[in-house]
């Protein structure tokens, strides 16, 4: 309980430092940017939004103290303001509610399966050790692992958009088709994920791999799985009983972690397949110097970083007996 | 006293409960050895240079990193045009003049990706060197000193830890309209130390007690003396992979920066070069090489510090190294 | 009871019993293959095991015994590995056999303890969980028959069967040690291996350990390899007593002659560095210098270069194992030609 406690104010002294962060960055740069776009976007804002973004960017003639109170006061809130120059007008809140689930759905997901699929091939390298492909196969995998995603995702737009034209290229879906649940839909959704979804698997998938094969290969020395073999158990309990659930511990926590990383993570995917998830969004509004917004997404990044790492502690207490309840 | 290990031993170097994390960022996350053991200061040094020449991997990487340092150094050796110079013909294929090209606006690509070799090694060596050093004082400091040092200084690191960095480089970058190299190279360290500084401390920690500090401390050596003398010189292998790893960061991170924009746009560089390559729409207009080869190179120089390192994890950690057969030897069923 | 059990508490009838020995070992030779070349760390090692035999095996850390009992039991890993020699148990040759092959023999006939219980006990699974995993493995099904037996072996050792349901990490490091040797007699096997099963225990628990794993082993008929580096704790319990050094075998013969007229001068040197607690007051005695560099051994005998009575002959010509009376003697001191004494 404890714990618990001590890591819930860890998280909260976090999301204060961001928010701080937030609140410090654009004080310190030269010429106050900020200042000249909202001056020049001022009309478009609703009087709410306005007194948000003032808080936000010290303009006004409260005392920088004040204005941190009331920039945090709204932050608690939920009032993060209006957009300035994405969606002039439109409330940040909406904006980044309609981008999350695209995100979610792209990067949850494809993260969820190359770590399970990275995982599994990791096990089976580890078990299969000393044959001829032991010697390629990781290297092969280190090298997947340092390929930037940006530039794998315009590889692969070249030779399946563009050349093959298998798989469209562009949103997140055909714009003249109207959202909804209907198959058409979900099937053009799916085609227009793919290409970004196998970028985003090569990329990580290689991770996975090599963590949890070197996870295995240091469990597999272990004397309780000689002990296994002592035993006459046959290979593949052995490999999965007592090596595997030995091995994934660590791994499921830092899957935990990654998930986290899911909402910030896939930001150039997202610009380079133009998929309007929260990465492009950010992109969107660095570009167009749209402050709210940008903030706005900034401190959503951080929180979901924060959330995974607590639900990453509580399922490493749950999964390993030596944690939990121990005496 | 020569003894010998039982056949497998039980677990190898301890794990401090530190795993190798794939970190959001710019190439799908980066596979990160947790820290191997120390062993002491020059019988390391002299057990790594060995172990580096028979390491296949570690020898790739080395050449390669190598070979583009030499390419930094020395770029008008090998090509010979002026890579900011718009003076050719405009989206050529490869040819004898052009070996791959030109872009859209008439510069030479392949001069462009030798030249822009430098500005990545700058960055990259600079980062890896930059955040090690950081991250040592922080950690070493952190651990040795204990108390309430340790918690302030873990807490700053933790929570840099936490804040995810790539989010974190775009903001910053954005209100900096655009980053030159030495900035990039001060943003990118001060989102990167943390995470080796984690790694440091928690082997500082464990070196905290072992006998020979306790001869040096007995000695009466100032604190500052063992820290220097004694500690850091055995932390070398963890040093070392400290700097692989920033460095490689560095190389990602400023790329796709650059790609984004928010780089100098200006400067040659191979993430400039991917820049204006996708601004130009080069795979529809047909300039491919535009786009492949810079990127290549990031792939090729990433792939040479990553190899070093992992080849540096598994000099560290024997149990990882490829099993050699020995089925020519063993003996076959009898009776 | 089924088969794949035994018969449970009673001790194997004469009938069952393996007619001769239980194990023969020639020639045993295991390397390991090393960066700067290979390291023979068992050398040419044979003996023979009768049915429900203790045999001790003793020595220096390094000196080869626990690569030896992982050679007989067949679990050497990469970079080990049996070069020559044979292990023939209950008949049927072991070396070179398949995992899957093994899986028939192994636990039924042949089981092993370790020396940290701790380590050899999978973390995550309960102890009636491995016991279960373990009789499975061997065709034993029934739910009933599963918990009955595991019962009954926690029993043996004097285990509630209560704690079937901890996790490794709950017991006492006593109670892990009982309870792995429970589970090595699962299926009341002919030949329990055991590598310094009590190292890890304090003297008091050490010395209960022995005395229990001695009566089940009377009690049961299995025979016994029992490798330690305490040649004084395990001489009370041995029918015969191994010395090992530097991967070979220095002297092998029954307990008591061992104890009473150790030959070989590193066995006596052994010795000598336990000084008896009721005897008189001798100074101590150490063997001086250290293990050879199994990297590079020395030439001829390899326990010359620290030994006191050592001859010219000895680094020319490596000496095999002489008779006197029932013990094997590696020593030019005591070959049959004579030749020995200067």
């Amino acid at each position: 309980m404890r714990f618990v406690l001590r890591r819930l104010g860890f998280f909260a002294l976090t999301l204060w430092a961001a928010l701080t962060l937030n609140f410090i960055l654009p004080r310190l740069m030269p010429g106050s940017p900020a200042l000249a776009i909202i001056a020049d976007h001022r009309g478009s804002l609703s009087p709410q939004a306005l007194k948000v973004v003032e808080a936000q960017f010290g303009i006004g003639h409260q005392n920088i103290l004040s204005q941190y109170l009331s920039y945090l006061g709204n932050v608690a809130t939920f009032r993060f303001g209006d957009s300035l120059t994405t969606q002039p007008g439109v409330s940040v809140g909406r904006i980044v509610l309609d981008a999350i689930p695209w995100t979610l759905g792209l990067v949850g997901l494809t993260t969820v399966l190359a770590f399970i699929l990275g995982t599994l091939i990791g096990i089976v390298s580890a078990w299969r050790r000393g044959g001829r492909l032991d010697s390629i196969m990781p290297p092969i995998f280190v090298i997947m692992t340092v390929i930037p995603y940006f530039w794998l995702g315009l590889i692969l737009i070249l030779i399946f958009g563009v050349k093959l034209r298998w798989f469209p290229y562009f949103f997140t879906y055909n714009i003249t088709l109207t959202p909804g649940f209907s198959l058409a839909f979900i099937g053009n959704v799916l085609d227009h994920a793919i290409l970004p979804a196998f970028t985003l698997l090569i990329t990580t998938i290689g991770t996975w791999i090599l963590t949890m094969r070197n996870t295995m290969i240091t469990t597999l020395a272990e004397d309780y799985v000689r002990m296994a073999r002592a035993k006459g158990l046959p290979g593949r309990r052995i490999m999965l009983d007592y090596a595997a659930r030995n091995a994934i511990l660590p791994n499921l926590t830092g899957f935990a972690m990654s998930l986290g990383f899911v909402v910030g993570g896939a930001i150039l995917i997202e610009y380079v397949f133009n998929y309007e998830g929260v990465g492009y969004l950010l992109l969107a509004a660095v570009n167009n110097d749209d402050y709210p917004l940008e903030q706005a997404l900034f401190l959503l990044i951080t929180a979901a970083v924060l959330v995974a790492i607590l639900l990453s502690d509580v399922a490493t207490a749950m999964l390993d007996p030596r944690t939990r309840g121990a005496r | 006293m020569a003894t010998l290990r039982a056949p497998g031993g039980s677990g190898g170097p301890g794990d401090s409960g530190q795993t190798a994390t794939p970190l959001g960022g710019p190439a799908g996350g980066l596979y990160l050895p947790p820290p191997g053991a120390g062993v002491s200061g020059a019988r390391s040094l002299r057990r790594m240079t060995r172990a580096i020449r028979s390491n296949g991997k570690a020898s790739v990487g080395l050449g390669l990193l190598v070979l583009f340092c030499l390419v930094a150094l020395f770029p008008g050796v090998i090509a010979h045009d002026d890579p900011s110079a718009e003076i050719y013909g405009r989206a050529l294929g490869p040819s004898a003049q052009h070996l791959l090209g030109t872009t859209a606006f008439g510069q030479d690509i392949f001069a462009q990706v030798i030249y822009g070799t430098r500005p990545v090694l700058l960055i990259a060596l600079g980062v890896g060197v930059s955040a090690t050093v950081i991250a040592m004082l922080i950690g070493v400091a952190a651990a040795y000193l204990g108390g309430t040092w340790d918690g302030v200084l873990s807490l700053i690191t933790d929570v840099l830890l936490v804040i995810p960095a790539f989010p974190l480089l775009i903001v910053i970058a954005s209100y900096l309209h655009g980053a030159s190299t030495g900035v990039l190279i001060a943003v990118v360290t001060a989102v990167s130390w943390s995470y080796t500084a984690r790694q440091l401390r928690a082997q500082a920690l464990s070196l905290r007690n072992r006998d020979f500090l306790e001869a040096a401390r007995v000695r009466g050596e100032r604190s500052l003396y063992i820290i220097v003398v004694e500690i850091i010189p055995t932390m070398t292998s963890l040093l070392v992979a400290s700097f692989l790893t920033n460095a490689l960061y560095a190389v990602l991170f400023s790329s796709s920066l650059q790609f984004i924009g928010l780089g100098n746009p200006n400067t040659v560089s191979w993430g400039t070069m991917l820049y204006w390559a996708e601004n130009e729409e080069a795979f529809q207009t047909g300039q491919a090489l535009w786009i492949i080869v810079p990127g290549l190179c990031i792939v090729a120089l990433g792939a040479a510090f990553a190899l070093l390192n992992y080849a540096f994890d598994e000099i560290g950690n024997p149990a990882l190294r490829p099993v050699r057969s020995m089925r020519g030897k063993r003996v076959k069923r009898t009776g | 009871m089924s088969s794949a059990l035994g018969n449970g508490n009673l001790p194997r009838s004469p009938a069952e019993r393996t007619a001769g020995t239980v194990l023969e070992v020639r020639d045993l030779s295991v390397e390991y293959a090393m960066e700067g070349g290979t390291i023979r760390a068992v050398d040419a090692v044979s003996f023979d095991l009768d049915p429900a035999e203790f045999l001790g095996v003793v020595g220096e850390s390094g000196c080869g015994k626990s690569t030896l009992l992982f050679a007989i039991a067949q679990l050497l890993a990469p970079p080990a590995a049996i070069t020559s020699g044979s292990v023939v148990f209950r008949g049927q040759s072991m070396v070179g056999l398949t995992d899957r092959q093994l899986a028939a023999v192994r636990w039924k006939d042949l089981s092993v303890v370790m020396q940290s219980a701790m380590n050899a006990l999978n973390p995550v699974k309960t102890i009636e969980a491995q016991f279960r995993d373990a009789m499975r493995a061997h065709g034993v099904t029934s739910k009933h028959e599963i918990a009955d037996r595991s019962a009954q072996v926690l029993a043996m050792v004097g285990i509630d069967a209560v704690h079937l349901k901890s996790y490794p990490h709950q017991l006492s490091g006593g109670m892990r040690q009982r309870s792995m040797i429970a589970m090595a007699l699962l299926l009341t096997p002919e030949l329990v291996i055991m590598d310094e099963p009590t190292s890890a225990l304090d003297v008091v628990a050490q010395r209960s350990l022995m005395v229990q794993i001695k009566e089940l082993q009377e009690q049961l008929g299995f025979a016994v390899i029992f490798v330690t580096h305490d040649m004084s704790l395990v001489s009370h319990f041995s029918d015969r007593l191994m010395v090992m050094y530097a991967g070979r075998i220095d002297e092998f013969g029954p307990t008591r002659e061992l104890f009473d007229a150790p030959q070989h001068p590193y066995t006596i040197g052994l010795m000598e560095a336990f000084p008896s607690i009721r005897g008189p007051r001798v100074p101590l005695t150490g063997i001086p210098g250290s293990p050879p560099n199994l990297a590079s051994p020395p030439p001829g005998c390899r326990f010359a270069p620290r030994c006191p009575k050592v001859m010219t002959r000895c680094q020319e010509e490596t000496p095999e194992l002489y008779h006197v009376n029932d013990t094997l003697v590696r020593c030019f001191l005591h070959a049959e030609d004579g030749a020995g004494h200067d």
